[in-house]
């Protein structure tokens, strides 16, 4: 998410100076993103600049100078509130690479690597879980944040699980793995997806 | 002080070539007012530990002692006595008795127990209005949806005094915002009421809610998480990067 836009997004409410959106910015990302002052008042002057929004017009600069959204802003808020993120080429996964390192170093125990991986997830997941109980205090939005974080390392706790299920059939069918595929002698018996050739040739 | 503690339990099914041991001398605790989590894969074992920790099915070798006393060698009875009074089980496929209406199954634990029927429908019914079913108390099982069916199983597990709570998959059944709200209410009876409960599940985030989480394979334990830092550590690692 860009400064830029939380701004905005705390503009929409209202008019705010600017210690207030420093504050405000602080406690509704649950104090996990500290911001200084001087990226707020900076951040403020190109929202200015741009026409995104206005100052009071008191000239005074500093955490008392107020501000208020424009009807560009507004719209500004509204197209990138809308606008999907690029997820479409999947990220360079740290973790998935581990695993599929494991599968080809000889003294590697697949199943304890992604145990160890799995029991970190699930640790981490815990400790989310009791803030969301003990320390949201009610507070639905942070909740909804933790949630978006339990459901991300979920996903990557299932694929885990998927993961190890493969390894297992493959480990009683003898099957060839993925670096045996992707190998130049054997790309006449099973090529690599297409999607697959274009992600490596993007790393 | 321990309420459940099992000591090398072993669990062997046919013989000879067609032997499957379905768990290899498992060992495992869980303390009073503690919930212990037991994830796994499908066949690692998760579900016949259950079944041996509730006394339904006996250890091929090993040792279950309930509240500090062994169980292995009870008597039917004796055995039948414990899960009426002490030990509340949820089934998988929840056990519901279909000529019963929720609230009959609820206090039917009770019932067995020589409570009558007038004084047992009071925490039968206290049971189902904590699991927000209070108003289906007089439906039969088939006129519930999967996800009430298996509420009313989990208020049937926990009605009367039970201390320990033995759960099979307890949210399988329910959407996601039931399952954390069983979850919860799971917790809040360890740490508020200070029961225990063993809950296996292969669902991580309903794991996550246990103090301990141990992990089963090939009806072996391999590994177990260790005891949770405080939530300040995340904030912490956060501002660190």
């Amino acid at each position: 998410m860009s400064v830029r836009h939380a701004l905005l997004a705390l503009l929409s409410e209202g008019p705010k100076y600017g210690l207030q959106l420093r504050e405000e910015f602080e406690t509704r990302t649950g104090d996990v993103w500290p911001l200084n002052g001087g990226q707020v008042y900076t951040t403020l002057q190109r929202l200015e600049r741009d026409g995104l929004a206005e100052s009071d017009g008191t000239g005074e600069e500093g955490p008392r100078k107020g501000f208020r959204i424009t009807a560009e802003g507004e719209r500004e808020l509204a197209r990138w509130l809308r606008t999907p993120p690029d997820l479409s080429s999947p990220p360079r996964d740290e973790l998935v690479m581990k695993i599929l390192v494991a599968l080809y170093v000889p003294s590697a125990d697949v199943h304890a690597v992604i145990q160890a991986h799995r029991r970190y997830l699930v640790e981490l997941m815990q400790q989310w879980t009791r803030i969301k109980e003990y320390d949201a205090g009610g507070d639905w939005t942070m909740s909804l944040a933790i949630d978006a974080e339990l459901f991300r390392l979920d996903g990557v706790a299932r694929w885990l699980d998927a993961a190890e299920a493969r390894v297992n059939r493959a480990a009683t069918e003898g099957a060839t793995t993925w670096a045996d595929q992707a190998s130049p002698r054997n790309q006449t018996r099973a090529p690599l997806p297409r999607q697959w050739r274009e992600m490596r040739v993007r790393r | 002080m321990s309420m459940l503690e099992l000591r090398r339990v072993s669990r062997s099914y046919g013989q000879g070539d067609a032997e499957v041991h379905a768990l290899r001398e498992v060992s495992l605790t869980a303390d009073e007012g503690e919930m212990v989590a037991v994830m796994g894969p499908s066949g690692s074992g998760k579900s016949t530990l259950l079944t041996i920790a509730g006394t339904l099915e006996e250890p091929t070798s090993g040792e279950v002692l309930i509240a500090g006393q062994p169980v292995s060698k009870a008597s039917r009875n004796t055995k039948a006595r414990l899960r009426r009074r002490v030990i509340g089980y949820v089934f998988q496929d929840f056990n519901l008795l279909p000529g019963l209406t929720a609230a009959e199954n609820v206090s039917l634990p009770l019932e067995l127990d020589g409570v009558s029927a007038r004084k047992a429908r009071v925490p039968g019914l206290r049971g189902l209005e904590r699991l927000g079913l209070r108003e289906r108390a007089a439906h039969y099982p088939d006129q519930l949806s999967g996800g009430e069916r298996q509420r009313v199983a989990i208020a049937r597990a926990m009605v009367g005094e039970r201390r320990l709570l033995l759960a099979d998959e307890p949210s399988g059944a329910l959407d996601s915002t039931n399952a954390q709200a069983v979850m919860r209410l799971l917790l809040d009876a360890c740490k508020v009421g200070g029961m225990t409960a063993v809950v296996v599940t292969h669902d991580a985030q309903l794991a996550s809610w246990a103090d301990r989480v141990v992990f089963l394979r090939d009806g072996q334990v391999t590994d177990q998480t260790a005891a949770a830092p405080g939530p300040e550590s995340l904030f912490t690692q956060e501002r660190n990067q």
